[in-house]
């Protein structure tokens, strides 16, 4: 489904990511962890197209996306959850959503409003109320409904975990197991390895710019010396 | 009672027109963080427009009103052909281009609407059936007047109505906080800007259509009301709409009542507001400190001390200059004065904004307070050229310090804009205050003592005080005093956590900027003979702008280069007729070609010519 | 005498308590781990001290002077230092230039307008370089560190004025497992060297429990344990809103195991 090779991307003068190589298959939950700097997030938003600097190729279902602006990978089908929310904090968590909207998509299951609310009660209740009225978890579960919206069939969750409450982590790990059950893929970064095992079905390892490790969790298991060398662990 | 009643309802609906204006560049503001310099020549290509049809078709009152909207519909078409022509391939630059290119944009329109129009005032029709005045309370009110007070609020309503009531305006609000963000869910940002683009400038288009029955049409509406459309958005918060009809309102209605008091006081009043509000409310009234824009800066390079063959160079070129009485004409030597004058100007500004990270739009207060204070010292108290040499710089410092302790309050934009209003609040007080000043007619005969009198006398004696003051500017840059300043640009919470008092610092290299900007105007004045008030405006700060800029403004000796080209240019150009829309279109031309300055883009052709021709080089 | 007394430290954003009533003493030479989950109030607590943000109640006795209301630079000159959770460095200047920014500032030659600022202190900017291990970057231009680089530099950077107190927030977020540990070890080897205290936020229990001598937990912004390393570890409060022992959390139980 998402076929990222040779991925390479410059931020000012530093060489940030020199040739990531990825895959995430359809229906998949793939996890992407590193230590902070290892190039996580660069390599997620290379994928959403807001990293200015990068060659290499970006294929999503056999169409080539490198090089595409934000916009239009977002409508041909991957919803893009940012690290640090950026939820529109004037406006109302039902315009937030508004923003997010996109039609119908084929092959890909269809998120209204009403189905959201259900999804994420507190936010039903919320609705009227400005984004920066809301908590850090309501604000963290609003970004990822303004993203279903889109109706997309791949999303990319940046450190999914970090920076809210264990609570809400735990919500969390249940919200990417219904993104799943719904059929959607998801490749998501994250630096807390016990979440990500409790989440997805394959990982990356990545570390100053590069694909070091990948395979499942039960092999990562068997190889505490990899998870010692590249992770916070 | 009644009276003031009647001022009240002329505050109200000046009020209205200032709001259309100052709305829609609050508007493109926010949506593309673009300063738009061009919108008061939207404003006026509004009236012309409105003039054309409203005279050309019969003038009834079907006719009028039609005259207004399509004057609105055609100016909003030219500033989506400004939007897709020019500024999208800008957005990613860092603000100043922006701006720079926008006054591009000012000069093309200025020479576009004189060839079209003339240079003639227009006098435009009433308003039919608005061409009266009722009484209330027994005072005379233009109907048309009134009018208008239903106006402002009405598109008020309307606007706020669009932006929340319909998907486009939740896209427009959503991308005024995070437009990225935008992009990311898929939004077309392009299509965003466009249309934010095409309604800022029509809304500034009606402004101005609704002038002509109030106003004659001119060439001078553009730089007269984009100053005051400016203080309103900033007074109101940049990209509140709400906040700018406050502003606007509340800017109207004092000056409506202080000109009965000090008829003299509103060409500074509406800055004198805005330097309030903001040291009370750094953003504005309805403002907030809001998304970041443009593209993070490439890290500046460390400091070097110029190399040996650097040095040489750099000795080379003094020498030759020093050398160039020997065989250049009077002109030629002239012409040089002007360029050194314009160096010290520019790497007086540059200091300001490349070293200390403070971007001003007014550096011309500084110049045109150094000319005037040395042509004044001349004058009024009958110093000698030494006396008034002194005078000069000094007047610079004092404007600076007093100025300086306001701007330094404030960052960004809206320290520019600050640095906007002390400009215009100066020029103001010199424009008004013509038993001292001489007004429009400025000071004349400021000649150098008879010693300096010739042209290679004066010549040598602008030489060094210039390259003096260059020198000594380039002496601070080294310094601890200069380092610190720039550690504050890169990171003021550092510079606070090692003891530092960023602002104090701030303010410091503020007055030694306005300082050598004055011993800049000083020579200026003695050069010319006499100080006109132009020396102060909005022209002279932008070409301090466009020097720095041209020149790239990381490098030290960019506002060096940019200064000679920009004389160079300038002295080319404007022997020519429509001179300035060949300079705007110059302008344009380096904005979107050289985007990192002459500087920048003379290095990435070496660079360029160096990976073409292949052989030796490694990288 | 402790070098450090706070009482009753208390801030509110809106109606949230961000940190309340907190009160505690930090001993001379002591090194003191804040910890907690995010949004406890760790950071508001460090900036209360450090002077970036004004309490709504309470004190802070910095050897028995009350430094509540003053800028950071004026605490800065009492002696207190400070590295941030997002290291703040002058970008456009060399390494071992951020290390003589400090110590300019430190010799109150900030508006000296004449001398070369590259040529001052350079001796003693290399051997605070030398002390974190920077020597060999010094002549780098900073904006081309290693994110664990730059964190060193900060450590050089608040040593400059020789603090009495140095206040360290997440000094290790970000940073490798084997980073980690040598630049706490490099830490404690320098308050051990030089007697100063520090207080630390942290998330990494393997370096808390390392090296701290004592930990403070908050939790809702009030504090809710203090202890040794042991005594914490073995708190039944802490171990449920903080270290925890569900699956999410598992990795402090199976690293101390």
């Amino acid at each position: 489904m998402l076929e990222v090779t040779d991925l390479h991307a410059r931020y000012g003068g530093a060489h940030i990511l020199g040739g990531v190589k990825l895959t995430v298959a359809g229906g998949e939950v793939v996890a992407l962890l590193g230590r902070n700097g290892a190039g996580k997030t660069t390599t997620i938003k290379s994928i959403m197209g807001l990293v200015r600097q990068i060659s290499g190729s970006v294929r999503y279902e056999g169409r080539e996306l490198l090089g595409r602006p934000p916009h239009v990978i977002c409508r041909a089908g991957i919803g893009y959850v940012p690290e640090e929310r950026r939820i529109f904090a004037d406006l109302t968590v039902a315009e937030n959503l508004e923003v997010g909207r996109r039609p119908t998509r084929e092959g890909a299951p269809h998120w209204s409003v009403a189905h959201l609310y259900e999804l994420f009660p507190n936010l039903a209740e919320r609705r009227r109320n400005q984004g920066k009225q809301l908590s850090g978890g309501e604000q963290q579960m609003l970004t990822i409904a303004r993203t279903l919206m889109g109706n997309p069939r791949l999303v990319l969750l940046d450190e999914p975990s970090e920076g809210i409450a264990p609570v809400i982590v735990e919500q969390m790990a249940r919200v990417i197991a219904e993104l799943k059950r719904e059929g959607l893929s998801v490749l998501l970064s994250e630096q807390n390895l016990h979440f990500a095992r409790l989440v997805s079905d394959r990982a990356y390892i990545i570390e100053t710019g590069q694909v070091r490790y990948e395979g499942d969790f039960a092999d990562l298991d068997a190889r505490p010396e990899v998870s010692e060398q590249f992770l916070a662990v | 009672m009644s009276f003031y009643f009647a001022q009240l309802l002329t505050g109200l609906a000046n009020a209205s027109s200032l709001f259309l204006i100052a709305c829609g560049l609050s508007i493109i503001f926010g949506v593309t963080r673009i300063v738009n310099f061009a919108h008061g020549s939207l404003f006026m290509l509004g009236a012309y427009i409105a003039y054309s049809v409203v005279t050309r078709l019969d003038a009834g009152v079907f006719g009028f009103w039609f005259g207004m909207l399509a004057a609105a519909l055609a100016v909003g078409l030219v500033g989506l052909a400004m939007e897709f022509l020019i500024l999208r391939r800008l957005y990613r630059a860092p603000e100043l281009f922006q701006l720079v290119a926008t006054f591009g944009l000012v000069l093309v329109i200025q020479d576009v609407a004189l060839a079209i129009w003339g240079a003639a005032d227009l006098l435009g029709p009433r308003a039919p059936g608005l061409a009266r005045a009722v009484r209330i309370f027994g005072e005379p009110i233009p109907q048309y007047d009134l009018a208008l007070i239903g106006i402002g609020p009405l598109v008020l309503a309307g606007i706020w109505l669009l932006f929340h009531r319909t998907r486009w305006g939740i896209l427009v609000r959503a991308a005024t906080q995070d437009r990225d963000m935008v992009g990311a869910l898929g939004v077309n940002q392009n299509w965003l800007f466009s249309a934010a683009f095409f309604l800022g400038a029509a809304l500034a288009g009606l402004g101005g259509a609704l002038q002509i029955p109030r106003e004659a049409v001119s060439l001078q509406m553009d730089l007269n009301v984009i100053a005051e459309a400016f203080v309103v958005v900033v007074i109101g918060g940049m990209g509140s709409v709400a906040g700018a009809f406050v502003a606007a309102v509340l800017i109207s209605v004092l000056n409506a009542f202080a000109v009965l008091v000090f008829p003299q006081i509103s060409i500074v009043l509406p800055f004198v507001v805005m330097a309030v509000v903001l040291v009370l409310r750094p953003h504005g009234l309805f403002g907030k400190p809001g998304s970041g824009h443009g593209a993070p800066g490439e890290p500046e390079a460390p400091l070097r001390h110029m190399s040996g063959r650097g040095r040489m160079a750099l000795a080379a070129l003094v020498l030759a200059m020093l050398a160039s009485p020997a065989v250049a004409g009077d002109f030629t030597l002239i012409l040089l004065v002007d360029l050194l004058v314009a160096m010290l100007f520019a790497a007086s500004l540059h200091f300001l904004m490349g070293v200390g990270g403070m971007v001003s739009f007014g550096h011309a207060a500084f110049f045109g307070i150094g000319a005037y204070g040395a042509a004044l010292a001349v004058k009024t108290l009958g110093l000698g050229m030494g006396g008034a040499m002194l005078a000069g710089p000094l007047a610079g410092a004092l404007g600076a310090l007093v100025f300086g302790w306001f701007c330094v309050r404030l960052s960004g934009v809206y320290l520019a804009m600050l640095t906007l209003a002390a400009a215009q609040i100066v020029w103001g007080i010199t424009f008004q205050w013509q038993d001292v000043t001489g007004g429009d007619d400025g000071i004349l005969g400021v000649w150098p003592a008879p010693w300096a009198s010739s042209d290679t006398a004066y010549f040598y004696l602008a030489a060094a005080i210039c390259l003096g003051g260059i020198w000594a500017l380039r002496r601070v840059v080294h310094s601890p005093f200069g380092y610190l300043l720039r550690g504050g640009r890169d990171s003021p919470v550092r510079a606070e956590a090692i003891g530092l008092d960023l602002r104090r610092h701030q303010w410091a290299g503020f007055t030694l900027a306005g300082t050598l900007a004055g011993l800049a105007g000083t020579v200026f004045a003695f050069s010319k003979g006499s100080v006109f008030p132009d020396v102060l405006g909005i022209a002279q700060s932008v070409d301090g702008l466009i020097m720095v800029l041209l020149g790239g403004i990381h490098a030290l000796a960019g506002p060096l280069l940019g200064a000679g080209v920009f004389v160079l240019i300038e002295d080319w150009v404007s022997r020519l007729d429509f001179w300035r829309f060949i300079f705007g279109a110059i302008i344009l031309a380096v904005v979107l070609l050289a985007p990192d300055g002459l500087a920048g883009g003379l290095e990435r052709l070496r660079r360029l010519l160096r990976r073409t021709t292949g052989g030796g080089a490694a990288r | 005498m402790s070098l450090l007394k706070v009482r009753g430290l208390t801030k509110k954003f809106g109606g949230l308590v961000a940190v309340g009533d907190v009160s505690f003493d930090l001993a001379r030479g002591e090194f003191l781990a804040l910890i907690g989950p995010n949004g406890a109030g760790k950071t508001t607590c460090f900036n209360m001290i450090g002077g970036y943000l004004r309490p709504d109640r309470g004190s802070v006795r910095l050897e028995g002077r009350d430094i509540v209301g003053l800028p950071p630079r004026r605490i800065w000159r009492m002696g207190v230092g400070r590295t941030f959770q997002i290291t703040e460095t002058f970008r456009s200047m060399t390494v071992r230039e951020n290390v003589q920014m400090a110590l300019i500032s430190h010799h109150r030659r900030s508006f000296d307008m004449v001398s070369a600022a590259a040529k001052l202190y350079v001796a003693e900017a290399d051997a605070l370089l030398a002390d974190t291990g920077m020597e060999a970057h010094a002549g780098r231009p900073c904006s081309e560190l290693a994110y664990g680089d730059l964190k060193r530099l900060e450590l050089a950077i608040a040593m400059a004025h020789k603090p009495r107190l140095l206040l360290m927030d997440e000094p290790t977020a970000g940073m490798a497992p084997s980073e980690r540990v040598a630049l706490m070890a490099l830490t404690a080897g320098i308050v051990a060297r030089e007697g100063l205290s520090v207080i630390f936020t942290e998330h990494d229990m393997d370096v808390v429990f390392a090296h701290a001598h004592r930990i403070l937990v908050l939790n809702r912004g009030r504090l809710i344990a203090e202890g040794t390393g042991d005594e914490i570890r073995a708190d039944a409060t802490v171990r449920e809103v903080y270290l925890g022992g569900g699956a999410i959390r598992a990795r402090d139980e199976a690293d101390h195991a």
